[in-house]
C-alpha cells in the first residue's frame, strides 16, 4: 500500500493528506479545510444502469461499507448529491437524461466511470450504446474491470478523494 | 405486546455483540480466489526470458478486441523461439477480464493475476504495455540470461 493511502485511515485523522501531516485542523487554511470537508461526504447519486450496480451496492452494504468514506448516502436526487457513480453501459437513448442528471448536480461534482462498458464501451462496440461517458460528462476517476470488484470500486474512491486533497479553490 | 418488545429489543442485543463482518479494506484485503481473474502477466521462462510467441491467438480470442501485438524476429536476447511480441498491448478497460486469451495461449504465456487496484484518472493511461505486464526477471536466471552478458553458453 503506498504511503498515501495509509493517511486515509478512519475516523477520520484532522489534517490534510496532501500536506503537512502534523498540521492541526485549528491553524489550517481554508482551502485545505474545505478539500477535508469536501472528500470526507461524497454522496453518490443513484445511478445504477446495469450489472456494475450489484457490486455498487455491495460496496455500499456491511461487508465493504462504504460509510467508513462518507459517502454511503446514496441520495435519489442529484439536488443533493455529489458524485455520479456511473455504473454500467450507456445507451444513446440515456446518454441525455444522464447529461441533465449530470447538470442538475451541484457544484462541485465529480464522476467516477465505472467497468468498461461505462468507461470506453466494453464488449459492446455497437452502434447503440456510447463508447464512454467521458464524452458525455467529464469523469474524474476510471475504474476498469468487468464488473471492478467492490474493492476496486473503493479504490477508485479513494483515488478521488486524493484528487479533491490536491483541488484548488 | 410486552412480549414482543422483548424479542425485538433481545435479537437487537444479540446483534450487538456479534463480531461485524465489515472487510477493513484499505487496510485489510480479503485474500482471492485462486480462479479470480485480474490483471494479465505475461510469463517468463526457468531463465528468465519471455515465453510469448506472438502468435496472436489471444487477440483473436479476445471478445472485446483489447489486445494488440506485434510480432517481430528474435535475435535470441529476447526469447527462445524464433519470433517475439516486440509491441504486447491490453487495454485495461476494454478488457473484461474473461480469461479467454489464458485458455487461447498455446505456450502459457499469459495469465490472469490477481491485482484489481487498476483505477487511473485519465484515458492517457488506459493502455498496458509489456512493460506493465512482464513479470520480473527471477533473480536465480539473471546471470543466465543471454541479454545479461555472455553467461548463456553455461546454462
Amino acid at each position: 500500500m503506498p504511503p498515501d493511502l495509509a493517511r486515509f485511515d478512519r475516523p477520520v485523522v484532522l489534517t490534510d493528506p496532501g500536506a503537512d501531516v502534523d498540521l492541526p485542523v485549528l491553524t489550517t487554511t481554508v482551502e485545505k479545510m474545505v478539500q477535508w470537508a469536501r472528500r470526507s461526504a461524497l454522496w453518490p447519486v443513484t445511478f445504477g444502469l446495469a450489472c456494475c450496480a450489484i457490486e455498487m451496492m455491495a460496496m455500499s452494504c456491511s461487508r465493504y461499507d462504504i460509510a467508513r468514506f462518507g459517502a454511503e448516502v446514496f441520495r435519489g436526487s442529484p439536488r443533493q448529491a455529489d458524485l455520479m457513480i456511473v455504473a454500467g453501459r450507456l445507451s444513446r437513448k440515456m446518454a441525455p437524461a444522464l447529461r441533465r442528471i449530470y447538470d442538475q448536480m451541484p457544484e462541485p461534482k465529480w464522476v467516477i466511470s465505472m467497468g468498461a462498458c461505462a468507461s470506453v464501451g466494453g464488449v459492446f462496440d455497437n452502434y447503440a450504446l456510447v463508447q464512454g461517458v467521458d464524452q458525455i460528462v467529464p469523469v474524474d476517476v476510471f475504474v476498469p474491470g468487468c464488473p471492478p470488484r467492490p474493492e476496486s470500486l473503493i479504490y477508485g474512491i479513494v483515488q478521488l478523494q486524493q484528487k479533491i486533497a490536491r483541488s484548488r479553490m | 405486546m410486552i412480549r414482543a418488545l422483548v424479542v425485538g429489543f433481545a435479537t437487537t442485543l444479540k446483534h450487538m455483540f456479534r463480531k461485524p463482518i465489515t472487510v477493513d479494506y484499505p487496510d485489510q484485503k480479503v485474500p482471492m480466489f485462486p480462479k479470480y481473474r485480474g490483471k494479465q502477466v505475461l510469463m517468463r521462462d526457468e531463465s528468465g526470458l519471455e515465453k510469448c510467441v506472438a502468435c496472436g491467438l489471444c487477440s483473436v480470442a479476445c471478445p472485446a478486441d483489447a489486445i494488440y501485438l506485434e510480432a517481430a524476429e528474435n535475435d535470441g536476447t529476447v526469447l527462445a523461439g524464433p519470433r517475439y511480441a516486440s509491441v504486447y498491448q491490453i487495454h485495461k478497460t476494454r478488457c473484461i477480464f474473461c480469461g479467454f486469451c489464458e485458455e487461447a495461449c498455446p505456450v502459457s504465456a499469459i495469465f490472469m493475476g490477481k491485482d484489481y487496484e487498476l483505477a487511473v484518472y485519465s484515458k492517457s493511461d488506459f493502455v498496458w504495455d509489456k512493460t506493465d505486464l512482464l513479470v520480473p526477471i527471477p533473480l536465480s536466471s539473471v546471470s543466465r540470461t543471454p541479454a545479461a552478458g555472455t553467461a548463456g553458453a553455461d546454462a
